[in-house]
């Protein structure tokens, strides 16, 4: 499968004052065309800067970026010119964004807010039957009199919906949804979710999806990459990653969900707080919390190893756990 | 045994605990790195020392006439012979025009005895910060007016009385915006209705004509004093509602914020909830919109004074003086009049510069 | 004798419009909802946005007042009281929120906002009294003592849900109106929270009202479990049965909607068509009947069903239930 995007050794810092804090920490991962890619992780884990940074999304000040390259189609985002992102942006990677309420601008109508897209890229389709059809798509019922609908009048779901037909507007190779479905009940979810399934399928569009939720991960994602404090400890093929994940944060993770129907076990909690930016430890960033530490892990940073093919682990200890 | 993760969920906290990082030491922090908010600070600092001590600072009285010296520009002391010393002026060609005395320099001492005033209001002394201490040999540091009175003196004066129109103002104001706006956001229903309806009908009360009819029925020999405390009072009754409003739009969100539902589910009183929970959280809007809105005390007893409504002679306030002023023929001729208008403009940028240090201290999301 | 029963509670909010405020209709968020929690016991509720959990959280602790039915507390309605009365029997029931940054006064440190509690029912004699009460609660919630003279902004929501949940111990209620105190929370730190609440229950005999909208933290943590949907319940039972075999089409949906972990099992979705309708203007008859997948017109729109008793302890509000 053609590769649409690689991420290769990503940093990312913020400035605040005197101090810089690395967000993202040597971040690595490839999409594929049609594929979809789950990025998961807990708040201040840097997922939703490496997704923003993939159209150059983050304001630089007061982020930069000391290393790494960005290749969508084949060329560095970090790189390009302003035009060049201005290109990309709708035209090749498409965002949805976690709240759908804040991402809709509340004075204009949902089917100006769709125009504004197609505008800017497809602008011979710049049409109400366009948008229309558009509405169909993501399937909001009566499209023809929603398009003069304002945001307010809609209901989060169908605000989602507006938002991933704005997001398609312009045709993109890539769908980035952060945490697409977080703000929305639990049925609504499972429209939306169902939605950017059908969708993915038509167009053989790629899928870069965010979420904390491992479920949303069993249903969706083709592959998984884990991140935690700024890198990615584990990469994996979706369906291996959830029958036998291999770094001890995912494990955890996973053991310290509830699930539906199983056993009233107590929780196995991971013990601690996820560190703040700045406050890493030395060495494996999980030591302190990580019920498999050993001695080593304190001072040696593990590296992101392919311990099995396509398995790709950062841990000292991945194969003998 | 294996450490419970439950317990073990605290922080290692450092040996040496940093020093409590509550939300005033976070403010201040913050506003020591504005630095033109803290030259607004000294600035203000400095000019209200000045007017505590006015009486002391300033050489003469501020009520005291010099006859033969009526309009006389500047006199200021210069190093002769090792010492600060002024010359003598008499009168020159022309009316109001004077001339330095050759060689006949008086000099000026620190810590004279001068005339007799109340220092800090509370005792009669002599003492004076500087002078001549002769009684002929005069020193006006920034000149006379038309009759003969020292403007230096007459601008310390007058700075007690505009700078703590500001000042008394804006906690009568405040004070009673924030209980009224507190009381009407918290308890909501009828209670909100009328008080907000109250505070748009004073609100619709032009202050101007309510202070000059309320001041037309006063009797015309009221006290300096008593007008002072009636104009500030005005003021504020007039402008406490505007405030109230905004108050009670701030209370009205707060009240929805959970550690409030918190303690009204622990059965706290709703007096304790308004002073201690709600309140509290309108301080950083109070004080960047007081502090921000002194000047317009200050500039409003200028107003009041220009209208003949004011603070009366021969009592000095900024207002009075730059109102005794206002005539082309003096501005030409004797320019050093308008210095209550720099003092005022000094003061104005001071609490301007203050009160943005302020609200970029409180505003926590930059 | 049942610590908490709820008899047909309804809490109506009215709907003001035009000049005079004049009430068009009312929004029906608790409509007609009876339920009894035992000591000691943990019920979970769960429901969609709109579907009035909150306000029945509320409701029961006194935060919104109801507009009909009673709240019997130990055997005493609490519905209609208020001022020093109430305040006293505050102290049974307390409530700990979803918010951990806004729950806690920014203003007030640790040691401060849990002593309020303290110093409201006058729970200590003395200064030393009052400060052993909050070392011993802030232990209790795997807190450190010297946290006390810190302030919220310090703590991670984590902590800072402790601290609430350290307020809410500190007059040591009967029951505790836990209104979703993990939703906030990362994945990894909701874990302990709730191993924690269960602690707390285990060493303190405490009942939960556990109000959350994540169907496995709920059936993980409750012994039984109440569905809402626009106000009224719809299902109520033992959790694992009410998740393993729900009776009402609603539960069904909502528990097939749930994201699996399990990649391997074999769960089909029920996708329920349409938008949660709003409690404003609810559908004639049984409110779900719309989005219903098994609903008969004209019953379902004419008659609104029972909350019946379909197998012991197992009880739904649909015709077809069975």
């Amino acid at each position: 499968m053609a590769t649409l995007l690689e991420i290769k050794n990503l940093k990312l810092d913020f400035i605040a004052g005197e101090r810089r804090l690395r967000a993202v920490d040597d971040v690595s991962f490839t999409i594929a065309a049609g594929e979809t890619v789950c990025l998961v992780g807990e708040s201040g884990c840097g997922k939703s800067v490496t997704a923003l940074s993939i159209a150059r999304l983050v304001p630089t000040p007061p982020a930069n970026y000391p290393g790494g390259e960005i290749f969508l189609n084949g060329r560095d985002v970090l790189k390009m010119s302003k035009q060049e992102l201005r290109d990309i942006r709708g035209g090749v990677v498409s965002y949805v964004f976690q709240d759908p309420n804040a991402s809709l601008n509340p004075v204009f109508r949902v089917g100006t807010q769709i125009k504004e897209s197609l505008k800017l890229h497809r602008p011979e389709k710049a049409t109400d039957a366009e948008v229309i059809r558009l509405l169909k798509l993501v399937g909001i019922p009566a499209p023809e009199s929603r398009i003069k609908d304002y945001p307010h009048q809609m209901s989060g779901g169908m605000q989602q919906r507006v938002m991933i037909a704005m997001a398609l507007a312009s045709e993109p190779k890539l769908l980035v949804a952060d945490e697409p479905t977080t703000a929305l009940d639990v049925t609504i979810q499972a429209q939306i979710l169902e939605l950017l399934l059908d969708l993915k399928k038509r167009f053989g569009m790629s899928v870069l999806l965010i979420t904390h939720n491992l479920g949303i991960v069993g249903d969706m994602a083709d592959r998984v990459a884990v991140m935690y404090a700024g890198q990615i400890v584990e990469l994996a093929p979706a369906l291996d990653l959830l029958r036998r994940p291999l770094h001890p944060y995912t494990k955890a993770l996973m053991n310290s969900v509830p699930k539906l129907g199983a056993k009233h076990q107590r929780l196995a909690a991971i013990g601690g707080n996820v560190p703040s930016l700045g406050n890493f430890p030395p060495g494996c960033r999980f030591f302190p919390r990580c019920p498999s530490a050993q001695p080593e892990c304190a001072n040696t940073m593990p590296q992101l190893v392919e311990v099995e093919p396509n398995r790709w682990v950062r841990c000292l200890y991945a194969n003998s756990l | 045994m294996e450490a419970d993760p439950n317990i073990s969920a605290m922080e290692a906290l450092p040996a040496a605990a940093p020093a409590i990082a509550s939300p005033w030491r976070i403010f201040w922090q913050r506003l020591r790195r504005q630095k033109i908010a803290l030259a607004g600070g000294i600035i203000l600092v400095i000019l209200y020392v000045i007017a505590f001590f006015a009486s002391f600072i300033a050489p003469y009285n501020y009520e005291r006439q010099d006859r033969d010296l009526i309009f006389i520009g500047p006199m200021l002391p210069r190093v002769v012979g090792g010492h600060l010393a002024v010359q003598r002026y008499e009168q020159s060609t022309g009316l109001f025009k004077y001339a330095p005395v050759a060689g006949d320099w008086g000099r000026v001492h620190f810590f004279v005895r001068g005339d007799q005033h109340m220092f800090l209001g509370l005792f009669p002394s002599t003492m004076h910060l500087f002078g001549t201490g002769d009684p002929k040999r005069p020193i006006y540091l920034l000149g006379t007016d038309q009759f003969g009175r020292d403007i230096f003196s007459r601008l310390l004066y007058g700075s007690q009385i505009s700078l703590s129109i500001g000042l008394i103002g804006i906690v009568l104001r405040f004070g009673l915006g924030m209980i009224i706006g507190g009381i009407s956001g918290y308890f909501g229903g009828a209670t909100d209705t009328v008080i907000m309806r109250l505070c748009e009908l004073i609100m619709s009360i032009p202050a101007l004509y309510l202070i000059m009819s309320l001041r037309a029925t006063f009797p015309a020999s009221l006290s300096s004093t008593s007008i002072y405390l009636l104009i500030i009072v005005i003021l504020s009754l007039v402008g406490w509602a505007s405030s109230a409003r905004v108050i009670r739009g701030m209370a009205l969100s707060l009240r929805e914020r959970p550690f409030v539902l918190a303690a009204r589910v622990l059965g706290q009183s709703d007096w304790w909830i308004v002073t201690r929970h709600i309140l509290p959280g309108t301080f950083s809007y109070v004080i960047v919109a007081a502090t921000l809105s002194v000047p317009y005390y200050i500039l409003g007893e200028v107003v009041l004074s220009f209208l003949g409504v004011g603070i009366q002679e021969p009592s000095a306030s900024w207002g009075t003086m730059l109102s005794a002023a206002q005539n082309v023929e003096y501005l030409t001729n004797y320019p050093w009049l308008l210095a209550p208008g720099v003092a005022i403009f000094i003061t104005v940028l001071a609490f301007n510069f203050l009160g943005d240090g302020l609200r970029d201290a409180a505003d926590t999301k930059t | 004798m049942n610590l908490l029963e709820v008899k047909n509670l309804r809490v109506h909010f009215p709907v003001k419009h035009g000049l005079f405020s004049r009430v068009k209709g009312h929004v029906k968020a608790v409509d007609d909802v009876s339920f009894a929690i035992q000591p000691g016991e943990t019920l979970g509720l769960v429901g969609e946005s709109g579907c009035g959990k909150t306000t029945l959280g509320r409701a029961i602790v006194k935060l919104v007042e109801p507009t009909a039915g009673s709240i019997l507390f130990e055997g005493e309605n609490i519905a209609n009281l208020d001022g020093r009365e109430l305040r006293r029997r505050r102290r049974k029931f307390q409530m700990i929120f979803q918010d951990p940054y806004g729950s806690l006064n920014p203003r007030m440190t640790v040691g401060q906002i849990i002593g309020e509690a303290i110093d409201i029912h006058h729970l200590a004699a003395d200064e030393a009294a009052r400060r052993d009460r909050i070392v011993d609660l802030l232990k209790a919630v795997g807190l450190d003592p010297s946290h006390a003279q810190r302030y919220p902004h310090e703590f991670s929501g984590g902590q800072r849900q402790r601290i609430g949940i350290a307020r809410a111990l500190a007059v040591e209620p009967q029951l505790i109106v836990c209104d979703e105190p993990v939703s906030a929370l990362d994945v990894s730190v909701q874990a302990q929270i709730i191993n924690l609440l269960q602690d707390l229950q285990a060493q303190r005999g405490i009942a939960y009202l556990f109000i959350a909208h994540d169907l496995a933290v709920v059936e993980h943590i409750s012994r039984r479990v109440m569905v809402m949907y626009l106000g009224k319940v719809v299902e109520l039972g033992e959790a694992r049965e009410v998740i393993s075999a729900p009776k009402h089409p609603y539960t069904q949906a909502l528990i097939s909607a749930v994201p699996e972990v399990d990649p391997d099992s074999k769960r089909k979705r029920i996708v329920l068509p349409g938008d949660v309708p709003s409690p404003i203007d609810p559908p004639k008859g049984c409110p779900f009947h719309p989005r219903c997948p098994i609903a008969q017109l004209p019953r379902c729109q004419a008659e609104v069903p029972e909350l019946r008793e379909v197998t012991p302890g197992h009880w739904a509000s649909c015709h077809f239930a069975k």
